[in-house]
């Protein structure tokens, strides 16, 4: 009789479900996976290599091509290794704004995740509804930084530059008439913080859209209950963060635990899990949309009452004003070795970790005080999280896989880095 | 008529004149679902896209009206590939052997009382026999693409197909019971028959209501059949790609999709014929007729559309599971049930 063999199949690096570049070497047994082995590398840029050869100031874009559908919080984890090793105050404001962000890039990334995950799964309409909530947020992105994507906006010692005062808004088409048209920009007369205050206005009732689409679907619940169960031990073992540690019901939240920013002034709580599926995964994420809704609408009051500067005021770090340039002979040198040699970080090293919206981001870096990194590594959650396939995936069907991806949310950005 | 195709008849002889007049009536049956086939892609893209709040196709001709004609002429213009470790005769059959039964059952459908190309006694039958011979096209597709992906497609479309025709056809027995005839003309006459019929209120004496079970586990199975959401997994483009026709491209894949399209049409066609009372009017003051049938078709396909848009996908166990457990025993209850019932004097059927 002939050997019986288990079915290998490659899914992957093209397959709709990979999320970008994955190679999955899936053994199957029927359609039951005995083995998920996970290959990356095909979007491997060298990004820390890369690091080595740059400014300090010119790896700041670099981070936001690493997980690129959270750009700002990579930003933000790079920016403040950076300040670390400076020693240097961040104005509060910058602080708020961060946060702010941080927590818009959060939406952004679960918003992308939920509906990836739920198309993923076969509901093809949940990704629509998240993306017509993202344009907004990518608007608001384009408004402060001027790129939808990689915004490049968080900057050592603050932010590029304070908030506008106008939002962009919609322009004529032959395609829209002109009562959506103006219905596009009602919220877009403001300023940017009018129409974030908008949103996280509308945001609530949009969350409950999606939960009437998704949450109580018996389809949905046999799809991802008890599908990719991570014991609370395992997750820990398995190196996982942010949601998917959280989702297995351990509470562990760096924005609580070590609150970097002003996460020690605002009030939001930090949804966890009870069973560790795919199913509290996405609870978890769907939750942390309101978490970081209140939180974004606590940035807005503050925003609104104080006014001040957004970047730090020593110029051997931050760049002078663009007046004070044209008229200060110290401020024109300032900004011209700035924007040429770069700044001197003392030598040493540092980590810093953030909450990024898959989990602990970090950045280590070693400087030995020249105008760039001697070394950068960084701590992508997402690795973390595909090396679990294996534990995860052993034993389900093929679609389950596919589930697990999802939940996952992992991009290969990061992964690759 | 028979005055004008009298001297046609003559001029042609017996043999060659019978011939000529049924491939008349076949493209004059083909040539109109052909264009419904088209249009639901329309349909299903716009209304789809109405629900996903966004506009649809709407660049090619007035407000899209012709992009299914552009779709289908890309299609036509592509070249065939065939895979090199494919098996070529098998290859090119698959997507004949879909689309040639989703076809073939029309020739019984009846769109009116005579309006019929075959009004064939058994042609519940008959519908049934050539509408299971799909999935041999899928089967064979899958096989011989030597791909894995369309393998496990094959695989999955073969099991759901068989644990659905048990269902279904256990469904369609109950209005076998009822209307005592095999045939589609008698089944929908049936249907006219009754106290509510007779008060004016035609769509109460059809018979989606007293046979409910049966219509919902007769419509659910439709999905299945036709592989549509949420039952799509021998398609199941984010598991396995395409499933049995990810091997397959231009006229080739378009041959699967009109076949996918046009069994749609049939289930809900038949649907209408077997539940919803064919071409019957709902109410007493309006006459029946063809467009009543259009009209019921186009509200079951609606659903379907409605289904692709709202549904996860089940994963391929949880098919068989809803297959075996709970349609299946749904439809051999309610046959005890109604059987009881027709025996009783409380029986609606004398």
């Amino acid at each position: 009789m002939a050997e019986i063999r288990n079915y290998t199949i490659n899914f992957g690096p093209q397959h709709p479900a990979a999320h970008g570049v994955l190679r999955l070497v899936l053994e199957l047994d029927g359609e039951v996976v005995e083995r998920a082995d996970p290959h990356i590398g095909l979007l491997h840029r060298g990004t820390e290599k890369l690091a080595e050869t740059r400014t300090w100031l010119q790896n700041v874009p670099y981070m936001d091509r690493l997980d690129y559908v959270s750009m700002m919080c990579n930003e933000h984890a790079y920016c403040m290794a950076v300040e670390r090793l400076l020693g240097i105050e961040v104005p509060l404001r910058a602080q708020y704004i961060r946060v702010m962000f941080d927590e818009i890039t959060r939406i952004l990334n679960h918003l992308l995740n939920i509906g990836t995950h739920a198309i993923d799964i076969g509901a093809m309409t949940m990704v629509i509804y998240t993306f017509r909530e993202r344009e907004d947020l990518m608007d608001v992105y384009e408004a402060v930084s001027g790129a939808r994507l990689h915004a490049a906006y968080y900057r050592p010692g603050g932010v590029y530059r304070d908030l506008p005062d106008v939002m962009p808004q919609y322009e004529p088409s032959k395609y829209r008439n002109p009562a959506k048209l103006k219905a596009l920009n009602a919220a877009r007369g403001g300023s940017l913080l009018d129409f974030i205050e908008d949103f996280t206005n509308r945001f609530p009732a949009l969350v409950a859209d999606y939960h009437t689409l998704l949450t109580d679907n018996r389809i949905w619940k046999q799809r991802t209950v008890d599908v990719g169960v991570v014991s609370p031990e395992q997750a820990m073992a398995l190196g996982f963060s942010g949601p998917m540690l959280r989702g297995s019901g351990i509470e562990w939240d760096l924005r609580k635990k070590m609150p970097y920013e002003v996460y020690d002034k605002v009030d939001f709580d930090v949804p966890v899990g009870v069973n560790g599926d795919c199913y509290d995964r996405y609870l978890v994420r769907m939750e942390e949309f309101l978490q970081s809704n209140r939180i974004i609408k606590q940035c807005v009051d503050w925003l609104r009452k104080n006014p001040g500067p957004v970047i730090s005021d020593n110029h051997k770090v931050a760049p002078p004003s663009r007046e004070g340039m044209k008229s200060n002979m110290e401020e024109l040198i300032h900004h011209f070795k700035l924007f040429s040699e770069g700044i001197h970080v003392p030598p040493g090293e540092v980590y810093a970790g953030i909450e990024h919206p898959k989990g602990e981001f970090g950045v280590y870096l070693v400087s030995d005080g020249a105008n760039k990194p001697y070394r950068m590594k960084l701590r992508a959650p997402g690795f973390a999280h595909l090396s679990a396939c294996d534990a995860m995936g052993k034993g389900h069907m093929i679609a389950d896989i596919v589930a697990i991806i999802g939940t996952m949310d992992i991009v290969f950005g990061e992964i690759d880095r | 008529m028979d005055a004008l195709l009298q001297p046609v008849q003559q001029l042609l002889g017996p043999t060659l004149f019978t011939l000529v007049w049924t491939l008349v009536k076949i493209v004059v049956l083909l040539a109109p679902l052909m264009i419904c086939v088209a249009y639901l892609t329309y349909a299903e893209r716009k209304i789809i896209g109405y629900m996903q709040v966004r506009l649809g196709p709407n660049r090619v001709g007035p407000k899209g009206w012709l992009q299914p004609i552009a779709d289908a002429v890309k299609l036509m213009f592509k070249e065939i590939i065939i895979p090199s470790g494919a098996n070529k005769g098998l290859f090119i059959l698959g997507p004949v052997l879909a689309l040639g039964p989703a076809l073939a059952a029309w020739a019984v459908i009846p769109f009116a009382p005579g309006i019929v190309l075959a009004n064939v006694d058994a042609s519940v039958l008959y519908v049934m026999a050539i509408a299971s011979m799909g999935v041999y096209g899928i089967i064979l597709a899958g096989w011989s693409s030597n791909s894995k992906y369309a393998m496990l497609g094959a695989m999955r479309s073969a099991a759901q197909i068989i644990s659905y025709e048990v269902a279904m056809g256990f469904a369609l027995v109950g209005v076998l019971m009822v209307s005592h005839s095999l045939n589609l003309v008698e089944i929908v006459n049936g249907q006219a028959k009754g106290w509510a019929a007779s008060q004016g209120l035609g769509f109460l004496s059809w018979n989606w209501l007293p046979l409910f079970p049966m219509f919902m586990v007769y419509l659910i199975s439709t999905v299945a059949e036709t592989n549509r959401a949420p039952f799509d997994v021998a398609e199941g483009e984010s598991e396995i790609v395409a499933g049995f026709h990810v091997e397959y491209g231009g006229m080739a894949f378009a041959v699967f999709f009109l076949a996918e399209y046009a069994n749609m049409i049939l289930v809900a066609a038949l649907t209408s014929l077997f539940f919803l009372g064919g071409w019957l009017s709902p109410v007493g003051f309006l006459p029946d007729g063809m467009l009543w049938l259009v009209a019921k078709a186009a509200f079951i396909l609606f659903f379907f559309l409605w289904f692709r848009a709202t549904f996860p996908r089940y994963r391929y166990d949880q098919i068989m599971r809803l297959g075996w457990k709970v349609l299946l025993p749904v439809t051999l209850v309610w046959l005890l049930v109604l059987g009881a019932w027709m025996l009783s004097p409380f029986s609606i059927w004398k």
